[in-house]
């Protein structure tokens, strides 16, 4: 054998070329950060894309969220909490004898721990409300009003009349709907009919002394509200039908479940997220929907990036083949192609995140106006102001994707400047 | 003991009727430390069978082996490490890295070798230096003339000291005085280092400096001269 000709390393394991690619790392990047700037305009126009769709994806998803979490607020807020305690048929049949004791000692001790913002108990069930005019069946809810502030919309000022006062107010309190449909208003008095405690059928008049907004026409033709002795009073009870709380923090109420259950065991206590399953399966619908929705904004984006790269790698087909014949393997040539595809990558989605950024908390930090159109999204159930929402979860799926997805499009390219043929690409002219 | 050799190897371009036969049956022996000259006229195959020896592109059949290794046989990643440890590659025109420094593209193969920065930078100075080139070094390309890039593809092929150099008429952008210059310089490295030389070429100043001409005429060796 020749002493003169250095013996590469038969092969060279992986490792080792682990190792040389590691070392060969700086070479690549290198070539890969001045080969952007040999077509700065076309390097732009690419970059422009990136950010565009990025901002894009950011906005479009913030505002999604934000229609979405603002629905998810106002089912909370519209009497579900974020936990409820029943007796365990009570969500079956909410019937009188369905009720439960007050809270116990045992109970109160978790109800009143600091992850608990809210609590209040309630009568909660089915009646007959008549006017001179009209009868229909609703839902008389007996409440604590001054434990309903922050936890429900009947905590919140009404829109005529008054609010309850105490849970021994004997005023009632109707949707503004209801009102209409009953052909009635305030001042003037309705009778209240349901079944009591023996089977027997109460009745008493009330006098409506305030009307509510609810953000659902079936909540404010669904609901009455009185206070919650008035209640109990009228259906010879001295029990409750529910108890809901909302938490400090949404992430707590897994645990707190799980807390008053195990202080009463025999009472079914369920999180909003059981309550509510039809929503469950919405935000489920939202989320795949998003996916597909990056997936499109990123396919339009992709095909730029392609055709950006293909364009490069085509003109430096000479280059490539003289980096192959002083002795680049094909892989490295693969990688530097990707390296300066995650370079253009890296700058866009920061570009995009910043502009983002720009766009939902600062231009539009205090959400958007819609008051002008709200007469039409009333229809809609949506409150009048829009405002953008998004979690580090969804940018960070957002950019892992862009760059995930954006690497494997560069594969294409990247793997055809790996098949020149060497002495052809450097003889082409 | 030899550092290349050809088998029988045949080279046709396209098929049918318009097949070029660029190499017909060509047998070659190299020994280590020649310095080998490859003249002949233009279409007569030097530049394919250049790029054969170099693993640039594939014999249509027969056997090259070089260092021992069937270069014949390999794939492109093993033939881009033999390239990459064995051979250093000048070419007639397209050379240099347009996007690299003088510098850059001499310390290209080593940094490939994974030679560390500090040697390398050493070497590339040395090397640079030596083929005259002091104080450009961090000059791209385009601010090089073209006799320049050419002594700066020469310090890239030899800084790493290949047993074999293939050059494919070096001389042939060059001025008399430059191409007098590069010819000393590679028979000197021949001389010093024992590095094998195979080199085409048009230029009768480069075949003088021969120590071995073969000619070549449609792709077959018509004459194997040895000289001084
Ligand atoms: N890629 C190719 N496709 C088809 N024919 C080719 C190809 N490359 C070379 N040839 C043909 O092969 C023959 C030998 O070409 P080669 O380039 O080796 O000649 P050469 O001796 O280097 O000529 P020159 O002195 O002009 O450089 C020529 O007839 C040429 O046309
Ligand atoms: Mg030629």
């Amino acid at each position: 054998m020749d002493p003169n000709i250095a013996h590469p390393q038969a092969g060279t394991g992986g490792g080792d070329a682990y190792h040389m690619m590691i070392k060969t790392l700086p070479l690549l990047s290198a070539l890969g950060w001045r080969n952007l700037w040999r077509r700065p305009k076309r390097t732009f126009v690419i970059l422009f894309a990136i950010t565009l769709g990025v901002w894009f994806m950011i906005v479009s998803a913030g505002m999604m969220i934000g229609i979405i979490e603002q629905q998810v607020r106002d089912m909370i807020f519209n009497l579900t909490g974020h936990a409820q305690v029943h007796h365990p048929d009570y969500r079956d049949d909410p019937a009188i004898e369905h009720s439960m004791l007050l809270p116990s000692k045992k109970l109160q001790a978790v109800l009143n721990s600091a992850e608990v913002k809210q609590w209040s108990s309630r009568v909660r069930l089915p009646a007959v409300v008549m006017s001179e005019r009209e009868s229909r069946g609703v839902m008389l809810v007996g409440i604590e009003p001054l434990r309903e502030q922050g936890l429900s919309f009947i905590g919140e000022p009404v829109v005529a009349g008054r609010a309850l006062q105490s849970i021994d107010d004997n005023g009632i309190v109707i949707g503004r709907r209801m009102a209409e449909k009953l052909e009635t208003q305030i001042g003037k008095r309705i009778v209240v009919m349901a079944q009591d405690k023996h089977g027997e059928v109460a009745d008493r008049g009330f006098r409506i002394v305030g009307l509510y907004q609810a953000e659902l026409e079936a909540t404010e033709t669904g609901y009455i509200f009185t206070g919650l002795s008035t209640a109990q009073k009228l259906l010879g009870m001295s029990e409750i039908s529910e108890i809901s709380l909302i938490t400090e923090n949404r992430d707590e109420i897994d645990s707190l479940v799980a807390r008053l259950s195990a202080a009463e065991p025999q009472l079914a206590t369920q999180s909003w997220t059981e309550l509510e399953p039809l929503m469950v399966t919405a935000l489920e619908v939202y989320d795949n929907f998003m996916i597909i929705w990056y997936l499109i904004i990123f396919a339009a984006m992709a095909f730029g990036l392609i055709n950006t790269m293909l364009m490069s790698v085509f003109e430096r087909t000479r280059e490539i083949g003289l980096f192959q014949a002083l002795g680049m393997r094909p892989s490295f040539i693969v990688i530097q192609v990707m390296i300066e595809t995650l370079m253009l990558l890296l700058i866009g989605i920061t570009l995009g995140n910043l502009a983002g950024w720009f766009t939902i908390d600062v231009i539009f930090a205090d959400g958007i106006d819609l008051t002008q159109f709200a007469r039409g999204l009333d229809a809609f159930q949506m409150s009048s102001i829009m405002t953008f929402q998004l979690e580090a979860r969804d940018i960070v799926t957002i950019n892992i994707m862009v760059i995930a997805l954006g690497l494997l499009a560069s594969l294409y390219p990247a793997a055809k400047a790996a098949r020149y043929i060497p002495i052809e690409a450097i003889t082409r002219t | 003991m030899s550092t290349v050799t050809l088998k029988k190897v045949c080279k046709t371009f396209g098929e049918g009727e318009l097949a070029v036969h660029a190499l017909k049956d060509v047998d070659l022996e190299i020994k280590a430390g020649g310095f080998l000259c490859l003249s002949g006229p233009s279409g007569s195959g030097k530049s394919t069978l250049l790029n054969m020896v170099g693993g640039l592109d594939r014999p249509t059949s027969g056997e090259i082996t070089v260092a021992d290794k069937r270069i014949d046989l390999m794939s492109k990643s093993e033939l881009a490490e033999i390239r990459l440890h064995n051979i250093g590659f000048i070419f007639q025109a397209y050379n240099l890295i347009p996007v690299l420094t003088a510098r850059e593209n001499v310390e290209f193969v080593m940094q490939l070798q994974g030679i560390p920065t500090e040697e390398r930078h050493q070497k590339s100075t040395n090397i640079l230096r030596e083929v005259g080139l002091e104080g450009l070094e961090d000059r791209k390309p385009l601010e090089l003339s073209g006799g320049q890039q050419q002594r700066v593809a020469v310090a890239r092929a030899l800084v790493s000291e290949p047993a074999l150099i293939l050059a494919d008429e070096p001389t042939a952008n060059l001025d008399s005085t430059n191409a007098e210059n590069l010819m000393n310089l590679l028979r000197h490295l021949n001389d010093d280092h024992k590095i094998t030389f195979l080199i085409s070429t048009h230029d009768k100043l480069v075949m003088s400096h021969a120590r071995r001409l073969l000619k070549l005429h449609d792709g077959q060796i018509i004459d194997d001269i040895q000289q001084r």
